[in-house]
């Protein structure tokens, strides 16, 4: 029972980190409302030409808008998680000393990152949400369960985040430089995660495929399960299928990665 | 000088600087893969055809994508402010401004300004407009004004860093929320934000202003046509301002004690 202390105490010690930051959160949930306002005029007159595209009406497509605003940061879709900091850590050599440490490094940073996405679910997600929900017309479901079945899809998202970015950071024990990777993963995210369209309104054999990545757990289906398009289970099903896979290469990489590689620094 | 070190430094990591500028370039193609996806399931958005937003989104990619280029690295000033580094900055006889502009320059960046012309190309092969002088003529004006009037919204950005270091995000909503606004036509958005993106934050001068004039379409506040020549000036005076913003911040910087 010691190390989920001590996981636990990461996890917070990662909350309390990103919450010291009030003025960068503020700035954070100012453009988050900016970006959601710009996509819902274009989801709006989208819907208006042709309604139930992808199977939602005009109100849950606008949910979905302000959802994506409210997960952005909380799953680093626009980067901005954890993995800047270890890929630094990982060029300067810094790393060595994590690798010292009576904890595992998969689990320390996994960790840390639910500590911060959960600060920046409740720092940063909640309010633009809030402002979108009382400003727009949107699609919310009134019975608790729902709610309840929906912030659970949020945790899995958060993992299989986490699973995907923990992958892109330990691409920098080969190439050293890791925002080159970093930006490609970021943009490769933003796209199949549905951030920029819903992936359901995606059209023929692209949208099979997307819908099938691990991106399409991360908003696509928490959104689903809130906008009560999807099962719950069958959606944690597919989530956690995911993550299981990605932590499980996550931790191949990791021990192909501190077997072979020489940690730089003197 | 300061750029060229910071190419020379990049290039010291070949491989992830051809992943950075291929990733420039795809991050914002996926931008339009995105718009071309909503094209695949309706024939027009707010009454604009696919070439025709195509139209805007080349316009306002490129103008935007030179003011990144340019001085995209403004964001990096809170940092400075805060850990107290600017003073070697503010020590060196070369103007604050430029060397700021030019930490960690970018060429990476080069990326979203191919993407744009590629965009833009494509809009202009593909659209139908009656080419006169005086549309054509417009067609680098507008461009360039457009750089400099993003250069300025970056310059203001800078400037307020200043006072919130923190807060450097807040400009990427009118910076990257800027290009993303005018990628769209006018005629989506409510009334308030149009007026407010043509009188209060001038971005409608960047594209949404000439562009109407181009394609001949009304824009949606009924404006005099001859406002559509007006971006040059516009861009002008968004400069000034930016640059009397950049100098009350520097006036007011206080260097970190230790």
């Amino acid at each position: 029972m010691g190390s989920g202390r001590l996981y636990a105490a990461v996890t917070a010690g990662g909350f309390r980190r990103y919450a010291t930051y009030r003025a960068a959160t503020a700035a954070g949930v100012f453009t988050n409302t900016v970006f959601g306002l710009i996509l819902v005029y274009v989801y709006l007159a989208l819907w208006d030409e042709r309604p139930h595209l992808g199977g939602y009406d005009q109100a849950q497509a606008v949910t979905y808008v302000w959802l994506g605003q409210a997960f952005l940061s909380t799953l680093a879709l626009g980067g901005g998680g954890v993995e800047g900091e270890l890929m630094e850590r990982i060029r300067s050599g810094d790393i060595a000393v994590d690798l010292y440490r009576p904890a595992d490094l998969q689990a320390w940073w996994l960790a840390a990152d639910m500590g911060r996405a959960l600060f920046q679910l409740l720092g940063r997600g909640v309010v633009p949400f809030a402002f979108g929900a009382l400003v727009f017309p949107v699609a919310l479901p009134g019975d608790v369960l729902t709610w309840v079945a929906f912030l659970v899809a949020v945790v899995l998202a958060m993992v299989v985040s986490f699973g995907i970015r923990f992958l892109v950071a330990l691409s920098a024990f080969w190439l050293m430089d890791g925002t080159g990777a970093a930006q490609a993963a970021w943009f490769l995210g933003y796209f199949c995660s549905g951030m920029l369209l819903p992936l359901n309104a995606f059209p023929g054999a692209l949208g099979e495929v997307v819908r099938a990545l691990p991106w399409s757990s991360m908003l696509q289906a928490p959104a689903d399960v809130l906008l009560g398009e999807a099962g719950a289970l069958p959606t944690y099903a597919f989530q956690a299928g995911w993550a299981v896979v990605l932590l499980a290469a996550g931790r191949l990489v990791q021990t192909a990665a501190t077997r072979r590689v020489v940690v730089q620094g003197g | 000088m300061v750029a060229a070190m910071w190419i020379r430094s990049t290039m010291a990591y070949r491989a992830s600087f051809v992943l950075t500028t291929f990733g420039n370039f795809a991050a914002t193609g996926l931008d339009f893969v995105a718009i071309m996806l909503m094209f695949s399931r309706v024939d027009a958005l707010g009454g604009y055809a696919l070439p025709e937003v195509a139209f805007l989104y080349g316009l306002s990619s490129v103008s935007f994508g030179l003011a990144d280029l340019a001085i995209g690295s403004m964001d990096r000033l809170g940092h400075r402010v805060r850990d107290g580094t600017l003073d070697t900055l503010l020590v060196r006889p070369a103007p604050v401004l430029a060397q700021v502009a030019a930490d960690r320059f970018g060429l990476r960046r080069l990326g979203r300004v191919t993407q744009g012309v590629l965009v833009l190309g494509y809009a202009l092969v593909t659209v139908d407009i009656d080419w006169t002088a005086a549309r054509l003529l417009l067609m680098p004006v507008m461009l360039l004004s457009g750089a400099v009037i993003f250069c300025a919204v970056f310059v203001a950005g800078a400037a307020f860093q200043f006072v919130a270091q923190d807060a450097a995000e807040v400009s990427n909503a009118f910076t990257y929320g800027g290009t993303t606004l005018l990628q769209y036509p006018p005629t989506l958005f409510a009334r308030e934000l149009v007026r407010g993106v043509t009188f209060v934050l001038p971005l409608a001068f960047v594209n949404w202003l000439p562009a109407a004039y181009v394609l001949g379409r009304p824009y949606p506040l009924r404006l005099p046509a001859w406002m559509a020549f007006t971006p040059p000036l516009v861009a002008v005076v968004c400069a000034a301002a930016a640059g009397t913003a950049w100098r009350a911040g520097l006036r007011s910087y206080r260097s970190t004690g230790s």
